[in-house]
């Protein structure tokens, strides 16, 4: 495998060896890699390579598949997030996810952002709250599309609001992480592009890594890419060198359109 | 090389090469016509010369309408980008390789008093080497031959000799007979001509060597 990883990087996340079982299928095959701050990595490959089983991983979403069973180890800032004892909820704060279909809660616009602040406990009153839920809106882009309803229902917005609302939920934690598992593949291009533009903000404040079916949303809104199939890590590296100069010659027939 | 999943993509690509392929075609017959057409004092040669220029003008603009075209529907990646815009520069630069043979050309009526000049068998000479080049940068490109168009780069440097050579030859021949600095000034264009076809055969090696491997040709050998 042709990757860039150094061992004294100072990675966010680090994934090292890390295979993934289905029963007694191997979905992944000891994948290694770091996940930075300052970039936004993608992952793509062909359905069914193991890149969204992989970002799964990454804050521990496989726990609820009950044949699923993670092997090697992923450290967030150098703990073993695999680790007994580990408070997966919490974890799941610091390294949030954003859905492929927008899931807003059927709740109000207002509630949808507040109600993870809450349950951490990090809201100082209900002043504080109100900020963090303007703060949130604000940074997903969101705030001045909806701040005259924040008592309307999340549900009663377009997709594209929809799956900003629940980046700007992601975001209200603030999480180090944020996962994203083709968040545009159900938005048209508009929408799609405000969710680009909205991750492109958001570089360098949180650790971003999307899942894209999509070789040209990669290419727009990733600085990273790794290139996944069957189970393994294939290429990882610059963007824009994998988009012009893949070293993999599986790289090259998989966004050249000559896979399979 | 595997073929696409779409098809039309497939088609596109091939299209284009040929179209690259038969500029280049064009081009090399143009030098070798245009030097028959000096050497032998052949105007009629020498209009047809300028006269099917034209098409290479109009295959060159074809390229960059379906490069263009393929760029905006297909986004091409890796070696299908560099290629097309590989393709897209050779387009235009053997556009400009075929002008500077219609310029050869176009200097037929201006040599007089052929049989005085030593350098009118030179120049063809030094013209065959410049349309090798061209004929082998372009089967490189075709054949995706990192390989031939680094040896293609190296030929260069005989044509830079020749036309050191003729230079020289033309500057005693006009020192020591001021009558023959017109005919003289001429072929040294011609000569000139010729050279920068062979720079220009050596550009187009460089871009398909990047085209072919993503990586531009050492140093030493530009």
């Amino acid at each position: 495998m042709v990757t860039e990883i150094s061992e004294n990087s100072p990675a966010k996340m680090r994934a090292r060896d890390v295979s993934v079982y289905y029963g007694s299928k191997r979905a992944i095959d000891s994948v290694s890699i770091d996940i930075e701050t300052d970039y936004v990595t993608s992952f793509i490959g062909p359905s069914g390579c193991g890149k969204s089983t992989f970002l799964r991983t990454l804050n521990r979403m496989n726990d609820t598949i009950p044949s699923a069973r993670v092997e090697g180890a992923i450290e967030l800032d150098g703990e073993d997030i695999y680790r007994s004892g580990m408070d997966v909820v919490q974890l799941r704060a610091r390294v949030g996810m954003v859905f492929q279909r927008p899931n807003p809660f059927p709740k109000s616009i207002y509630e949808n952002i507040a109600y993870g602040p809450k349950i951490h406990g990090l809201a100082d009153g209900k002043d504080h709250l109100d900020q963090i839920v303007e703060k949130s809106l604000r940074r997903a882009g969101l705030w001045d599309e909806v701040k005259d309803r924040l008592s309307d229902s999340g549900t009663a917005l377009s997709g594209g609001q929809q799956q900003r609302l629940c980046i700007a939920r992601a975001i209200a934690v603030e999480p180090e992480v944020i996962l994203m598992d083709e968040p545009c593949s159900a938005l048209d291009p508009i929408a799609t592009a405000k969710i680009e533009e909205l991750i492109d903000e958001l570089r360098g404040r949180y650790a971003i890594v999307i899942v894209t079916h999509s070789m040209q949303q990669a290419a727009r809104v990733s600085q990273r890419t790794a290139f996944f199939h069957l189970g393994n890590l294939v290429e990882y590296g610059e963007t824009s060198e994998i988009f012009t100069n893949p070293r993999e010659e599986r790289t090259k027939d998989y966004i050249t359109g000559r896979y399979g | 090389m595997t073929e696409h999943t779409v098809k039309a993509f497939d088609e596109d690509i091939t299209r284009l090469r040929g179209l690259i392929a038969e500029m280049g075609g064009l081009a090399e017959v143009a030098i070798q016509e245009s030097l028959h057409a000096l050497v032998n004092g052949d105007a009629d040669l020498a209009r047809q010369v300028v006269e099917r220029d034209r098409k290479l003008d109009t295959l060159e603009s074809e390229v960059d309408k379906l490069a263009v075209r393929v760029l905006a529907l297909r986004a091409p990646l890796a070696d299908d980008l560099r290629e097309i815009i590989a393709a897209l520069k050779i387009a235009g630069v053997v556009e400009r390789i075929g002008d500077y043979a219609k310029n050869i050309a176009r200097r037929v009526g201006d040599v007089e008093d052929r049989k005085r000049f030593d350098p009118l068998t030179l120049l063809p000479v030094m013209g065959e080497v410049a349309a090798e080049m061209v004929h082998d940068v372009l089967t490189a490109y075709a054949a995706r031959d990192p390989v031939l168009a680094r040896e293609v780069i190296q030929r260069d440097e005989r044509v830079d000799t020749f036309y050191d050579s003729i230079f020289r030859n033309l500057v005693s021949y006009m020192v020591e007979n001021p009558a023959t600095i017109s005919s003289a000034a001429q072929l040294l264009f011609v000569a000139r001509n010729i050279e920068r076809i062979g720079d220009h055969a050596t550009n187009v090696a460089e871009m398909v060597h990047y085209a072919a491997t993503g990586e531009y040709p050492p140093d030493e050998l530009r």
